[in-house]
């Protein structure tokens, strides 16, 4: 692995998201030499736990799967799993940079058999799916992983256990001896798709999350709505597995807020709005809440909020609920607040409640900080004296998946002029 | 080239527990030339590869077949370089970890697989890149001189490549240079519109040549090879360029559809645009009397978001409005503006814009207009409040101000009209007919194509040339033409600079794929291309009409002229032939017709159906191999041929299959209809067309129709694989054998 040749000449993408494969992708299909670094053991990012796409409601995996075929033909294309930059130096069209590899503790020689899973016995939170089921700690992230490859996780790599998948791996794939490696690549320009978390709505106290098992976010949402999630595809209430008849989905958990996320993040009214159609698809009876403060649909995605509008068993209501509360009994929970359009006070209760939370995006978190600079809320602003590095996507802004692409795909052109300026 | 062809089977991850393999290699091989057939328990790790390179390099192999995992998998590991002929057959997800193992089925279905693949080996040859006798060009033409316009042209300068800019106005700008000030990232305040400096570093630039006072008369040509006819203050110009950014731009909305809202009645009711132009100009007064303006009202959605007029949103329009009631207040601290909205938008870092235009003491009012009038020389507007839920008066009001929306340049006025076929029942009294919304005919001249289906972008909905896709929003229906900007969906400025930015990265990505023969999306990479043999040609038009590029020309005897640089690969026309004379070098109908003939079909008595199921490669095949990963397991009569459209199946497959006893035929693609998955966008649905005819053949053959089905299937619809399998097979039973078997 470190004798990876790059020159400054070459791109950088850090981030196997969306985002991320679109720039590598746009740069090395117009004949330029790409590194992409993502740090999960598959690529495909956030959109690879998502379920559907809002307005189309249509999979992701399809998308990816076009994606990693392109990748798989060009060899312009070089990828690096669980791999993470450690340092960056040097300006536009001259970095130098550090990259760390964690140990997968799963050679190449994988097939993906599945033995390895059939014989481990220790379990752990799986984080695909946001800790809601268990995987084997020998595993394989998801159906669709690419690459195609099992990890095991580090706290078996130097146990009896560990030992034990290695023993019944046929193909010699499991090496408990791998650690963690780094590497250094020369490269002319830098993009940055390191994506988003969503914000941790635990510090959005009077929503209970963490405390209310049936408080849930719309990320773990899409994994309750897909087959290779937690239910095979049904939503069900946490706390008991059982069906719902009443949703809420609460807008602007924690976003528009000025102890929170002062600003927007442009995609959780439209979310939410598709994951209601989810919930509706599954269960014919079930009536679907959505609390906000302001639908913010733009361009003709405005025809999705007209067709959910449409949908007699979804309302939509004015309020910024202010409090929730749990009957420990029943798991019921009870949203409290008023009315902005009636100035009634709210007092419903709901079997399973969706906080529409926000994106915070990943920062660029090396030593030396690279020259780049960033507003207050740390997304990556773009600045042509300080040339080299660009962002894409959700690093930039709060923003869906059409437009990240887009930026993904103006942010390769960008680091393709760094280059080309040399 | 002279096939040295060799097969090697792979036994591990399961397929050796489940198969007899030395029966495999003698059945599943003996009909075909093959130098010789080997197994390994491991063929991709380091032992495998070593004895598959050895034996390539000692007996002069250059076509190998892999009898192993799917193709999804290990592509890279076997890999033995482009001279090489390299087919994969599918024994793990689709058989050994899908059927149970050592059962007579199973291997028979292993056989055919194996048999299937020998045969594709045949009849693949490598292709040789489309070359053009012309010289390629990769400038780049921009149509459109505004602030997307001039961004993608001086993006693409700077990456090194020319870029020709043609500008109707006499100026370049757009609605930039009509702009007072400009509200973006990072959304704190008022900025510089900074369109003189964009302007002057387009002009200073020696790779940029702009037209001003100038039209696109004709783009005739392809990728790489296009001549653009100019008309420049009345003279004529061409240039050739390699590829087409359109960043034409919008029109307000008519505001004089609006007269509900007073606008045309009252002086001091304008839109957001006159508004705008007038800050510019100097100061805001009142249109009536030129008095100063200290209380003004903005109606939002002014003829947006809604169903009688514009039914989506602008996008823009809150920001604007937020804007203008800034100037305002510069103008004048005592100013007051109140905002009539539905929702305000200001997504992103843009929320803190609202919030300094709530601190700035503007009054914002959710609600709808029910009237505006006039008392006394000043306007009053009267609103539903939603949010005191009663009737309100704003009265003492100076201007109105009307937040019209983005109309794209690209919607006609009216729907164009185009002569109807001959037994066309819809046509009026002249023989005339309104164009498909989605075709290259309903839009306003702009590019000005030599196209046989239509001389503009096809658009979406509302007129927007955009494309259908989420993953890949650069997507348009001709090849090496995007769409940046306002015209493709409303927009603010610094995304539309963004959008330029990317449009320009696909634009010069296009020239560079087609100069070495390479196919752009969806098949990027693919250097195969279809070739036409016209001797055999009937002049039927269906290819010409069929492919969803408007790859492939007519001349005036309707032979088709084919644009291999338009082409996407997705072998569309192929599968329309009726004479079967397009194919590519890789895949044609008679390397498909010989796969399903090298399917073995057993007697009636042995009670063995067999069906195929032609599926779509990028979305049913993989669902196939996730339901193998998850162990899921469906009838073994089943055999599965990957296709790279459905809408490249051709009826002869149909006809063939059903003639040899087939039982039954199963396709397997992409939702069609409004929210179509299909990467080639009418393949499944094309497809599915394509079927009614199938009925024809059927009834020739006395056969029923339940033997040929269509299934939607999406990539992740996994689960669902069994049950539509079985719910086919126990049709196919209930229909019995088919009659032809032993033919």
């Amino acid at each position: 692995m470190s004798d990876i040749q790059t020159t400054n000449q070459s791109i950088l993408v850090v981030g196997g998201g969306m985002s991320g494969i679109t720039a590598a992708l746009e740069a090395a299909e117009a004949g330029y030499d790409v590194v992409l670094v993502e740090k999960n053991p598959y690529l495909g990012g956030r959109v690879a736990q998502l379920h559907q796409y809002f307005p189309k409601l249509c999979p992701p995996n399809c998308g990816l799967e076009i994606n990693f075929k392109r990748m798989r033909i060009n060899p312009k294309i070089r990828f690096f799993t669980m791999a993470e930059v450690e340092k960056i130096s040097g300006e536009e069209g001259d970095y130098d940079v550090g990259i760390k590899i964690s140990p997968r503790y799963v050679n190449e020689k994988c097939t993906c058999c599945g033995k390895c899973t059939e014989v481990c016995e220790v379990e752990l939170g799986n984080p695909f799916n946001f800790g809601m089921d268990k995987i084997k700690a020998a595993y394989l992230p998801h159906e669709f992983a690419f690459p195609m490859r099992y990890v095991m996780d580090p706290s078996i790599a130097g146990t009896e256990e560990g030992k034990k998948c290695h023993d019944a791996c046929e193909y010699g794939a499991i090496d408990l001896d791998m650690s963690e490696t780094h590497f250094d690549l020369k490269v002319g320009a830098i993009v940055w798709a390191a994506g988003w978390e969503p914000y941790d709505a635990s510090k959005v106290e009077y929503y209970g999350f963490g405390e209310y098992k049936n408080v849930i976010t719309n990320v773990m949402l899409e994994r309750l709505a897909s087959f290779n999630g937690p239910t095979e595809g049904k939503i069900l209430r946490p706390s008991d597995g059982k069906t719902v008849k009443t949703v809420a989905f609460i807008q602007c958990a924690g976003s528009r807020d000025e102890n929170h996320l002062p600003y927007c993040s442009g995609i959780c009214c439209l979310a939410s709005m598709k994951q209601a159609t989810y919930i509706r698809e599954q269960y014919p009876d079930c009536d679907v809440s959505i609390f906000f403060i302001d639908i913010r649909a733009l361009d003709r995605l405005e025809d999705f909020y007209t067709k959910v509008q449409e949908d007699e068993k979804i309302t939509f209501i004015k309020s910024k609920i202010a409090n929730i509360t749990e009957d420990e009994e029943t798991g019921a929970l009870m949203l409290e607040g008023e009315n902005t359009n009636t100035g009634e006070q709210i007092r419903m209760n709901f079997d399973l409640v969706v906080l529409a939370t926000g994106m915070v995006p990943n920062k660029i978190n090396t030593a030396p900080s690279p020259n780049v600079s960033c507003d207050e809320y740390g997304f990556l602003t773009y600045d042509p004296e300080k040339a080299g590095i660009y962002g894409a996507g959700c690093v930039r802004r709060p923003t869906d998946v059409a437009s990240s692409v887009q930026d993904a795909t103006a942010a390769a052109l960008k680091a393709i002029q760094s280059i080309a300026r040399r | 080239m002279d096939k040295n062809t060799a097969v090697y089977i792979c036994t591990g991850c399961s397929i050796g527990d489940a198969l007899d393999i030395e029966q495999l290699k003698e059945n599943g091989t003996e009909d075909f030339t093959i130098s010789y057939c080997k197994d390994h328990p491991f063929l991709c790790g380091s032992e495998g590869l070593d004895l598959l390179n050895k034996d390539i390099e000692a007996e002069g192999i250059n076509t190998i077949i892999i009898a192993a995992c799917s193709q999804r998998v290990n592509y890279d590991v076997f890999n033995f370089g482009p001279d090489k002929i390299v087919e994969r057959v599918n024994l793990r997800e689709q058989v050994a970890w899908s059927q149970p193992p050592k059962e007579e089925d199973t291997q028979m279905l292993a056989e055919d697989n194996l048999r299937m693949g020998c045969s594709k080996a045949k009849d693949t040859e490598l292709p040789e890149p489309f070359q053009a006798e012309e010289a390629y060009s990769k400038d780049i033409l921009v149509v459109g001189g505004g602030v997307a316009g001039m961004t993608a042209a001086l993006d693409t300068a700077k990456a090194g490549y020319q870029a020709v800019i043609v500008e109707k106005e006499d100026r370049l700008g757009g609605f930039l240079a009509k702009m007072k000030k400009n509200v973006t990232l990072p959304y704190k305040e008022l900025s510089d519109t900074g369109v003189e400096e964009l302007i002057n570093s387009v002009e200073e630039d020696s790779r940029i040549k702009v037209f001003t006072s100038s039209t696109v008369e004709k783009v005739s040509g392809a990728p790489g090879l296009f001549s653009v006819d100019i008309t420049s203050n009345g003279d004529a110009a061409n240039e050739r360029v390699g590829a087409v950014i359109q960043a034409t731009g919008w029109v307000p909305y008519d505001a004089n559809k609006l007269e509900h809202l007073g606008y045309g009645q009252f002086k001091d009711v304008i839109t957001n645009v006159e508004m705008e132009e007038m800050a510019a100009a100097g100061k805001i007064v009142r249109p009536s009397d030129g008095k100063e303006v200290k209380n003004a009202l903005f109606i939002q959605c002014a003829g947006s978001r809604d169903s009688d007029h514009l039914p989506y949103c602008s996008s823009v329009c809150c920001l604007v409005s937020l804007k203008q009631a800034t100037y305002l207040k510069e103008q004048n601290p005592e100013a007051l503006s109140y905002v009539l909205y539905k929702d305000v938008r200001t997504v992103g870092q843009a929320e803190d814009f609202y919030r300094k235009a709530q601190e700035d003491g503007n009054v914002f009012i959710r609600g709808s207009v029910s009237a505006v009038g006039e008392s006394g020389g000043m306007l009053y507007v009267e609103a539903d409040d939603e949010l005191l839920g009663e009737k309100v008066k704003i009265e003492e009001l100076d201007l109105v101000v009307l937040a019209v929306g983005m109309v794209p340049r690209s919607r006609p006025e009216e729907v164009p009209r185009v002569k109807a076929p001959e037994d066309e029942k819809d046509a009026d009294e002249d023989g005339m007919i309104e164009v498909e919304q989605d075709s290259g005919f309903f839009a306003n001249s702009a590019l000005n194509l030599e196209y046989r289906q239509g001389p503009e972008l096809p658009t979406l909905q509302y007129g927007f040339p955009d494309s259908h896709y989420i993953c890949f929003p650069y997507e348009t229906r001709r090849t090496g033409i995007y769409a940046a900007g306002c015209v493709r969906k409303p927009m603010e400025i610094a995304r539309a600079k963004d959008d330029a930015t990317g449009a320009a990265m696909k634009a010069i990505q296009c020239t560079e794929a087609t100069a070495i023969g390479m196919a752009v999306h969806p098949r990027a990479g693919d250097m195969s291309y279809p070739e036409f043999n016209m001797q055999r040609c009937t002049q039927c038009k269906r290819c010409t009409e069929e492919c969803p590029f408007g790859a492939i020309n007519e001349d005036e005897k309707a032979n088709p002229l084919p644009n291999p640089t338009r082409c996407r690969r997705c072998s569309i026309c192929m599968g329309s032939c009726p004479e079967r004379i397009i194919s590519f070098k890789n895949y044609s109908v008679s390397m498909i017709g010989n796969m399903l003939k090298a399917i073995h079909v057993p007697e009636e008595d042995e009670e063995k159906p067999r069906v195929i199921a032609l599926v779509c490669e990028n979305d049913a095949y993989p669902a196939l191999d996730m339901a193998g990963i998850k162990r899921m397991t469906w009838s073994p009569y089943i055999r599965f041929i990957p296709v790279r459209c459905l809408g490249s199946i051709n009826l002869i497959w149909v006809a063939d299959a059903l003639s040899r006893g087939i039982d039954g035929l199963l396709l397997m693609g992409c939702r069609h209809g409004d929210d179509y998955q299909c990467h080639f966008m009418k393949g499944s649905e094309l497809a599915n067309t394509r079927l009614d005819k199938v009925s024809e053949t059927l009834d020739r053959l006395a056969l029923e129709s339940d033997r040929v089905q269509f299934v939607e299937i999406g990539i992740t619809d996994y689960d669902k694989i069994p049950g539509i399998i079985g719910e086919f097979m126990e049709k196919i039973e209930e229909v019995g054998p088919n009659p032809y078997k032993g033919w």
